[in-house]
Formats: structure tokens, C-alpha cells, sequence
């Protein structure tokens, strides 16, 4: 049993969860993940690190209520405890030599873009940040985020919070003012990387993406999280989850993350 | 007198059709009257074959005399003077490959079923817990908590060792336990195995990747005299053929492992299974049989496609007309070339080539040669039940792990790996194999870390 040491309620629909996890904590990198398992009958969900602390031995995990799991999830207590919690799994992002950086979040992916940029800005990194939501209601880490970046950006779809737009709209007009990035990171909802990709590719510039597939045990062995990189048939637990965004296949991704969603019994229903 | 009735006492099952509404154990185990039955067939040959054929050595007469003769308990100590894990063994073991290939019954006629008794005695004798040994202070861990693991910890725990066991699951068991599915071997068998491995002091830390969460080097800086490395071949091998991403394709593993571990055929556990009305199954060892028969309980309609013949099958002749019996189709000697997607990225059919059996190859088995005859399929799930490879997880952790060509460890006689006092076996030294031979594996290691680690038992 690993033991709750926070439970902070971001959001109506985000809990941070930090977490006693000696082991995970003296060994995680940016961008590696963990898998937790609630309980006996629960599922096993993957979560990336969001942040750690080897010294009081503690990782904290930010969670999004989707599904069933996850809600349950985001009812958890300080005190409470988690059954199973293993890592840290898949590869640290790769951000060597990079000076001039662009991190993108998108939603809950700010949770997972945040650590990637304040490990960047360590690194002595130039890091700009732009962090894209739907309202303002679902604002994250705000206060943290403006902390670390060298120019912070916070837009929303509807504009209730800061610019009115969407991320791509951000990392153009900073383009356009001739702001030249040598690596950029996008996290997010797939089509939010999907569409980041399409302006750096025009652009030039080497892109990093973290993929969100459906898995089971991370380590390996059942392949439910395979994604398709440059032509080759990748298990992103393993090898990624972080890959080179200029090459990944997202509506494969997009198709295979629907494999278990309510729309797909209706299209059983049809073939019948 | 024995009994000369040619063929092997019938096993009671659950029929074919009430039983793939369940996940309920298939075979029921004999009655005492059928035990004795079989168990005078045996002809207690005095150089006793059989015992050559088990990769563990059971004293096979010698257990059947006993049992026969109502000393169960007695049986059961013979049995496990050797093999720790009856109730599994005597389930799960390929015996027609093993002793019972070696029984002098099956020149005419069909083998004692060793297997069979093996698992009447262990289902029937007095449970007692083994008395604790003494301590020898030296701590060994165990990496990974399948059968050679369980085997390697169980006997070197008898001798008094410290033995801490690393899963990287949430549950111990490895195969026994992800893999293999419940209406084989009940899972509560696990933990009674478990359980016992427990009582005998060995500690078992779940949710533990050596290579990630820790490393060989922390293991050694911990303390630990010797490292036994159980890590098995999990890695799942897909064809590499157009459409194998769609959604509705999965690894047998996969499948298994949401089945068995996750426990997604039950109503009230979280994790979902896929629903489909007609499901293929690529493959034709006892990987693709469970994976088969646990989407036939899950499912409608399941077709099993094997390039070769019924005759090549690697799978076991009994798991085979399992399947047959819960109306799950064969389709040999056909091969996928390309999996169907719809507009939504789901299968929608597959296209197989019809195969023949060329000349036979090095093992002995044919060939399959494609004959560039294509049919279309019509599916919606695609099982890929190919075989497992080497996990690169912790030799890609520890480059002073020597791998051969397959990524298997490389291993001396002693099982030690490249790796001062770290030894290996089971499937991640073998590449995939049985059961069985993993608790071989396991036995053989943990006697040459007793011989090295305990000079004055030598």
C-alpha cells in the first residue's frame, strides 16, 4: 500500500496526488511515468511524474477524471492509500543541447509539461511556455508554470482566461515575432500534438511529443500500447512514451485509443 | 495384478458447451475409485523411465505404490522430496512429452496418467506447513516470481537462506498467473503455493522492476550474496503485416493478462475486455489454446488460423480437443498477410493465404509454403498468439548481463550468467518453453548458489 500524503483538488475535474514512493523517487526523470493500481479490482492507469522529491521520498501524480477509474481516483483523501503503484517506467525525455525551448501543455498535459519545463529551465535551457485550456475554470498549475518560464503564455479556447485561442495560435505568433526554438515539446490531447507537429514541421523544428496509449502492465509484455513511428511499430511504454513528433502516426493513435469506448459497441451493433 | 486396461482412466470434465459459460477449473480430477483405477495400471518397472522423462526427477512408482495403497501423505512427501509445486505440475505439465512419453504402458496402449495422479495426491493429502529451517544469515534475491523464481526460492529457503522475491506485477506468479487462465489452474492454487513460500520466511515485494526501480548494483549494495534472475520471455512478437495496429488487434498476452490478472471477465473488476462476434486467433501453441478459449467464454464466434497442420501443432493434443469440445473452429494451413480496417481504424476481416507443407526442417517439423491462394475473412478481433521473445528491460539496465543472438542470458553449466554470483533460468535463458522446465531451471540454480555460498554442505 502506498500511502496519500496529498490529495489537492485542482480543478473541478484535476486531483494532484503526491504520493510516498521512496524507490520511484530517488530514480525518476522527467517525462518516465508510473503505473497505479487503486485497488483489487481496479484498473491499472498510467500516470506521468509531474514532480518528486528524493529526499522526503515522495512523487506526485496529477490525474484527470475521464472514466470510471479516474474519477475514482480523484476521490481519494489525504491519508487514503493507493494498492499498487510501480515505476518509474519508459524512457526520460531526450532534451540534451537544446538552448531555446518551446514546452506546450494542453489540458491536464500541463501537469507533464511543467516538469519537462522546469527541467529544461535547470538545464539552463532558454524555456518559453505556453499552456492552452478550454475555460478558466479548468486552469492548472497556473502560478507554477508563470514561476519557471522565461515567457509564459496561458490561452483558452473560449478566452475567459489570458488569450482567446488555441495553442497553436500561441507558438505562430511567437514564430511569427521570429522567435527561433530549437526543440519544441507539446503535450497534450492528441490532436493538440497532431496540430502543434503540423507547425513545426513547416517550420524546421525538431518536435517532441509525450503519446497517451492505452496500456496495461508498462513494461513490455502485452504490446496494447503500440504506436507506429516512422513506419515501425513501436510499444510506447518501453520505448517511449516521449517520441519524435515529426513521425508519429496520430490517427492510428486516435483510432486505437477508441478501442474501448462506448462508440464501438454501436458499431458492433451496425455490422450485425 | 495390474490393471491392463489399455487406455487411460477418463478425467471427469465439465462439458463442453455448460463450461465455456464459466471460468470454472475444465477438468474436475478423479474420484478415488477412478485413482485407484489408473494408479494399477502402473507396472512398477524396476528402472522406472518415467522418472528420466520429468525434468524434476519425481520418484514416479514410488509415489503411485503409495497412493494406492491409501498413504496419501506419504505420496505427497515422495513428490515434493523433489517438486514443490504438485498441484501446478500435475495440471499444467506437457506429460505426454515428458514421463509419460517414457512409460513402458504407452508401447501398447496409452501412458499411466502420471499427471493426473500427481494431482489427486495433491489435492487430497493433509495440508502441513513445512517446519521453519534454521537461518544461515545469507540473503539471496530473486528476480521475477514465475515458476523458476518460485522453484529457485522454494529450495533455497528449505536451506535456511534469506531469500527476497522482486515482481514487477501487482500479483506474484508470473505466468501461472497472468498466462495461464483460471479454468486450467485455479488461481487460489497460486496462493496456497504462495502462501506456503511465504511460511518458509521467503519475502515477496510486488510492484518491484529490477533495472528500473532498482538496479543489480542496489542489490548487491543491499546485501544480497547472489542474485537468481527469473525474468521469463515476455515480450510479445507480432507479424509485421499491413493493418496489425488497428484497433481490435492484440497480443495473447494482452488478452490473457486482462483476462487472468485483471480479471476482466468479471462484472465487478474495472478493466475492460473487448467484445467481438467473431474473434481469429493466429497461432498454434498452448498460448494460442488459452487465448482461444478464454475469447470463446468472453465472446461469439472464435477461429483458431494455423499455418501448418493439425499433426505440426505445438500445442497439447488434450488443450486441442478442449477447444474443439467448446466449439471453437480450426482453420490450418492458412496465414494472415494483412489485417482489414474500417473507417473507424477497427478490424473488419482479415485475408489469409493458404499454405502446404513443404519438406520437413531441422526439428523434423514441415514447413509451411504459401501458395499465393488468398481468401478474405470476415472478423472483428485478432488474437496474435506467436510466441514470446527475451524482455530487453534489465539487460538494457546492466550491460555486465551478457545476451546471446535471441537476447537470451548466456548461462555456464551452473546457470550463472556473465555476472559474478547472479545466475539465470527458465524462459529468460531458454527462450519460451514450460513450466516445468522453468522449475527445473529454478531447482538447478538454486543448488549451485547453495553449493557456492554454503562451502561445508559441498
Amino acid at each position: 500500500m502506498v500511502e496519500i500524503l496529498e490529495a489537492r483538488v485542482l480543478n473541478p475535474q484535476i486531483t494532484l496526488l503526491k504520493l510516498k514512493a521512496e524507490r520511484i523517487a530517488k530514480k525518476v526523470q522527467p517525462g518516465q511515468f508510473v503505473i497505479l493500481h487503486q485497488d483489487e479490482k481496479a484498473e491499472r492507469i498510467p500516470l506521468t511524474i509531474a514532480d518528486s522529491d528524493p529526499q522526503e521520498g515522495t512523487i506526485t501524480v496529477i490525474v484527470q477524471a475521464a472514466g470510471e477509474s479516474t474519477k475514482r481516483l480523484c476521490t481519494l483523501k489525504t491519508g487514503d492509500s493507493i494498492r499498487d503503484v510501480v515505476g518509474p517506467l519508459g524512457q526520460a525525455t531526450d532534451f540534451e543541447g537544446a538552448q531555446n525551448i518551446c514546452v506546450i501543455g494542453g489540458g491536464v498535459g500541463c501537469a507533464i509539461a511543467y516538469p519537462s519545463a522546469k527541467a529544461c529551465h535547470r538545464r539552463g535551457a532558454h524555456v518559453d511556455l505556453i499552456a492552452g485550456f478550454k475555460n478558466e475554470s479548468l486552469v492548472i498549475l497556473k502560478e507554477e508554470m508563470a514561476a519557471i518560464a522565461d515567457e509564459f503564455t496561458l490561452i483558452s479556447d473560449d478566452g475567459s482566461t489570458g488569450k482567446q485561442g488555441f495553442v497553436t495560435d500561441a507558438l505562430k505568433e511567437k514564430l511569427e515575432q521570429g522567435k527561433k526554438y530549437d526543440l519544441v515539446i507539446a503535450i497534450g490531447p492528441i490532436i493538440m500534438m497532431k496540430m502543434v507537429c503540423k507547425v513545426t514541421e513547416a517550420a524546421g523544428i525538431k518536435t517532441l511529443v509525450s503519446l497517451n496509449p492505452i496500456m496495461i502492465d508498462g513494461t513490455g509484455m502485452c504490446g496494447g500500447c503500440r504506436v507506429t513511428v516512422g513506419g515501425k511499430v513501436k510499444f510506447a511504454c518501453v520505448d517511449g512514451p516521449d517520441f519524435d513528433g515529426h513521425q508519429v502516426d496520430f490517427d492510428e493513435l486516435m483510432q486505437r485509443n477508441r478501442t474501448y469506448m462506448e462508440d464501438h459497441r454501436c458499431h458492433l451493433e451496425e455490422a450485425k | 495384478m495390474p490393471n491392463m486396461q489399455n487406455e487411460k482412466t477418463p478425467m471427469p470434465l465439465q462439458e463442453g458447451l455448460v463450461r465455456i459459460t464459466n471460468f470454472e477449473e475444465v477438468a474436475l480430477g478423479y474420484t478415488e475409485e477412478q485413482m485407484i483405477n489408473e494408479a494399477d495400471r502402473c507396472l512398477h518397472c524396476v528402472n522406472h523411465p518415467c522418472t528420466a522423462g520429468c525434468p524434476v526427477s519425481v520418484m514416479i512408482p514410488d509415489f503411485i505404490k503409495a497412493l494406492k495403497q491409501g498413504r496419501i501423505d506419504e505420496a505427497y512427501g515422495i513428490i515434493t522430496k523433489t517438486n514443490s509445486f504438485p498441484t501446478i505440475c500435475g495440471r499444467v505439465c506437457p506429460q505426454e512429452n515428458q514421463c509419460e512419453k517414457n512409460c513402458v504402458r504407452a508401447i501398447r496402449g496409452e501412458a499411466v496418467a502420471i499427471g493426473r495422479l500427481e494431482r489427486y495426491v495433491a489435492d487430497h493429502h493433509t495440508p502441513v506447513l513445512q517446519e521453519k529451517p534454521q537461518p544461515n544469515g545469507v540473503k539471496v534475491a530473486v528476480v521475477g516470481s514465475g515458476p523458476a523464481g518460485l522453484a529457485c526460492a522454494a529450495d533455497l529457503a528449505k536451506e535456511g537462506f534469506a531469500v527476497t522475491i522482486y515482481e514487477a506485477l501487482h500479483e506474484a506468479g508470473g505466468v501461472l498467473r497472468y498466462g495461464i487462465p483460471e479454468f486450467r489452474l485455479p488461481k487460489r492454487i497460486v496462493d496456497e503455493q504462495l502462501d506456503q513460500l511465504k511460511h518458509l520466511g521467503v519475502v515477496i515485494e510486488t510492484n518491484v522492476i529490477v533495472g528500473k526501480t532498482l538496479t543489480m548494483q542496489e542489490l548487491e549494495d543491499e546485501g544480497f550474496q547472489a542474485v537468481f534472475i527469473g525474468s521469463g520471455a515476455g515480450l510479445p512478437k507480432f507479424m509485421g503485416i499491413p493493418g496489425e495496429t488497428a484497433a481490435g488487434v492484440f497480443s495473447a498476452n494482452e488478452v490473457l493478462t486482462r483476462v487472468n490478472l485483471m480479471k476482466a471477465y468479471r462484472e465487478d473488476h474495472l478493466t475492460p475486455y473487448y467484445q467481438s462476434n467473431h474473434t481469429i486467433v493466429v497461432g498454434g501453441g498452448n498460448v494460442a489454446m488459452d487465448a482461444a478459449r478464454c475469447a470463446r467464454r468472453l465472446g461469439k464466434k472464435v477461429t483458431v488460423v494455423y499455418r501448418r497442420s493439425l499433426a505440426e501443432m505445438p500445442a497439447r493434443k488434450e488443450e486441442v480437443e478442449h477447444a474443439m469440445d467448446e466449439d471453437i473452429t480450426f482453420m490450418t494451413l492458412h496465414n494472415p498477410v494483412e489485417i482489414y480496417k474500417d473507417e473507424k481504424g477497427f478490424v473488419k476481416g482479415v485475408k489469409l493465404e493458404k499454405m502446404e507443407l513443404g519438406e520437413p526442417d531441422e526439428r523434423g517439423r514441415r514447413s509451411p509454403v504459401p501458395t499465393g491462394e488468398m481468401i478474405d475473412l470476415v472478423c472483428d478481433c485478432v488474437i496474435m498468439a506467436l510466441g514470446t521473445s527475451s524482455n530487453p528491460l534489465l539487460v538494457r539496465s546492466e550491460p555486465r548481463l551478457q545476451t546471446n543472438a535471441r537476447g537470451c542470458l548466456v548461462v555456464n553449466e551452473e546457470q550463472e550468467t556473465t555476472m559474478k554470483n547472479v545466475y539465470a533460468g527458465g524462459d529468460a535463458v531458454s527462450g519460451a518453453a514450460t513450466v516445468i522446465l522453468a522449475l527445473g531451471a529454478g531447482k538447478k540454480a538454486a543448488a549451485s548458489i547453495i553449493k557456492a555460498l554454503t562451502p561445508n554442505k559441498a
